[in-house]
């Protein structure tokens, strides 16, 4: 009888699990909170130093509108970032070219026809080529791609729109297929049968049956692509010939926002126009990865409420 | 070309065997279905009957680990030698346990069959779409919203629907795998009352786990038990107690398990 009692003081004790599980909490509290605590402290830290600039020296007309980055001329100083955002534009564009094919075609046939260790092997492959550093993806660029280049188009410089964009589009079609694949993964399997058992062939399957249910999963892959386009600085930097310029084929060189960034800003002084001017094309390209990730995310939670 | 005038079995099965892996799931069976008469199988969860549906389309190629031996012929053609599965499975409609609206519309849904059989034209499809719909019971209720998406429907629309797309490949075989499982009563009749009507024109397998539909609706019924094929035999004798084993007896009796 005596030991089902419950003994008197034994509710209101904390022994080792109860605070075991209360530090728990808390460090799990910090961890999930982290993340926002850093986007917010990087955007103020960000605006802080671009945000002087932005209401002295700042032009809209001249930023966005203008092609000449001058930052360092001694009478004619200009930010005009309007070939800096074409040229990051034109260099994601011609990395989405190269790598929506690949992607969605190496997702496909991991998810849809690959089977066993063909598949196991497949995903674990792709994940690796992921974790291949920025700058290594970079330096093939700027040595074997630009030679290909050269030799290909019989012209006499090969790091451009083209190269740059190759480089781009292999470095962003890892992940893309990851996202994709589990975007395919996630339709019902009874779907599959469904279609089969009408007698439909595996392509018929997947064409209209499987791709159109993944459509949301599959946007936010491109999506999701684009915007490691247009963070993407070392590689860019290295194979896009890095000269300011509007492009008017994929043969003529680019400088993108970041690769602009990552050069000039360990020679600018802190505080000074150009300083600022360089957080400002921060600002911009925070903005704009921003919202490309916010839309994956909304388009993403679109099939979720179906 | 398959010829069906004569009067041959629809399906003509000789010791069939189905294994996954070491596991032997059903065992010996050998059975005739014969043109226009609905089919009974009954018998407890595991005891080989879906499985013993997806042999016969020859799913299995798609179920990890399935092997079927034995032979199978569908109007005389032994199925294991049919080397266009696709066409194979036009032949055969089929009906899954929970409805399955492909993530398409109520129209685009029973399309999809003839689509990829090739058919283009409009006014063809929609002969098609509205003849199978009003086929399965369903045109009446859905006429409306032929665009809407077919998983909004009901549960027991849906399970029209799907019949309705199985009749759009105009199979010779009907096989329905315990349709009613997500299906309320008054749907059910409705569904049985279809089946009936189908039967003038293809022949129905009937799965069901509800002795009570077998005897409602099937010609000849069989019970299935852990993987062995126990007796065949006239719904009605079956259920008159004229039974050659007594677990069929038992089983129909509910005396079972």
């Amino acid at each position: 009888m005596s030991d089902t009692v419950i003994q008197e003081g034994r509710l209101d004790r904390r022994d080792v699990s109860w605070f075991v599980d209360k530090t728990v909490q808390v460090l799990m509290f910090v961890g999930g909170i982290s993340a926002v605590i850093f986007i917010v402290g990087i955007f103020v830290f960000v605006g802080k130093e671009g945000f002087s600039f932005l209401f002295e020296g700042f032009s809209f007309t001249e930023f966005f509108g203008s092609i000449n980055w001058r930052p360092t001329s001694e009478n004619n100083q200009t930010f005009g970032a309007l070939a800096l955002i074409v040229g990051t534009a034109s260099v994601t564009g011609m990395a989405m070219l190269v790598a929506i094919p690949f992607s969605l075609g190496a997702a496909i046939y991991i998810g849809e026809f690959a089977t066993g260790k063909t598949r196991e092997s497949l995903k674990i492959l792709v994940e690796l080529l992921a974790a291949i550093p920025s700058v290594v993806w970079g330096f093939i660029g700027l040595t074997i791609m630009n030679g290909i280049i050269i030799d290909l188009f019989d012209i006499p410089i090969g790091l451009n729109v083209l190269n740059a964009g190759i480089i781009l589009g292999l470095m962003a079609a890892p992940i893309m297929t990851t996202i994709a694949e589990d975007a395919l993964k996630a339709v019902p399997d009874k779907y599959r049968e469904a279609a089969e058992a009408m007698g439909a062939t595996k392509w018929q399957m997947i064409r209209q049956v499987v791709l159109p249910a993944a459509k949301n999963g599959l946007v936010s892959a491109v999506l999701l692509g684009i915007g490691r386009g247009f963070g993407e600085t070392m590689a860019v930097l290295m194979a896009s010939g890095h000269s300011i310029n509007i492009p008017g084929s994929p043969f003529d060189s680019v400088r993108a926002l970041t690769a602009t960034i990552a050069a000039e800003l360990g020679e600018t002084a802190v505080g000074s126009d150009h300083y600022g001017a360089l957080f400002t094309l921060g600002i911009f390209l925070f903005i704009i990865t921003f919202l490309i990730n916010l839309t994956a995310d909304l388009v993403v939670k679109g099939i979720r409420k179906k | 070309m398959i010829d069906t005038s004569q009067n041959i079995p629809v399906l003509n099965i000789r010791d069939l065997n189905i294994s996954y892996g070491s596991n032997t799931i059903l065992r010996d069976v050998t059975l005739n279905v014969r043109p226009n008469e609905i089919f009974g199988i009954i018998g407890p969860a595991n005891s080989g009957k879906t499985s013993f549906l997806k042999a016969i389309n020859r799913m299995d190629e798609f179920t990890d680990g399935m092997r079927t031996e034995g032979l199978i012929e569908f109007y005389g053609y032994d199925t294991s030698k049919w080397r266009n599965l696709y066409s194979l499975r036009k032949q055969m409609g089929v009906v899954f346990p929970l409805p399955v609206g492909l993530p398409l519309s109520v129209y685009e849904n029973v399309a999809f069959a003839p689509r990829i059989s090739g058919v283009r034209n409009k006014s063809e499809l929609d002969d098609i779409v509205e003849n199978c719909l009003t086929r399965a019971a369903l045109w009446d209720e859905v006429k409306d919203r032929l665009n809407s998406l077919g998983s909004l429907l009901s549960g027991g629309q849906q399970q029209r629907l799907t019949i309705a797309r199985a009749l759009s490949q105009k199979p010779k075989l009907l096989m329905l795998d315990e349709f009613s499982i997500a299906v309320d009563p008054v749907t059910t009749m409705r569904i049985e009352d279809v089946l009936r009507d189908l039967k003038k024109e293809l022949s129905i397998i009937l799965v069901t786990n509800l002795v009570q539909q077998a005897e409602r609706l099937a010609d000849r019924t069989a019970l299935f038990l852990n993987g062995e094929l126990v007796e065949i035999g006239q719904t009605n004798e079956l259920f008159d107690g004229r039974t050659k084993d007594q677990r069929t007896t038992d089983y129909l009796e509910g005396r079972f398990g």
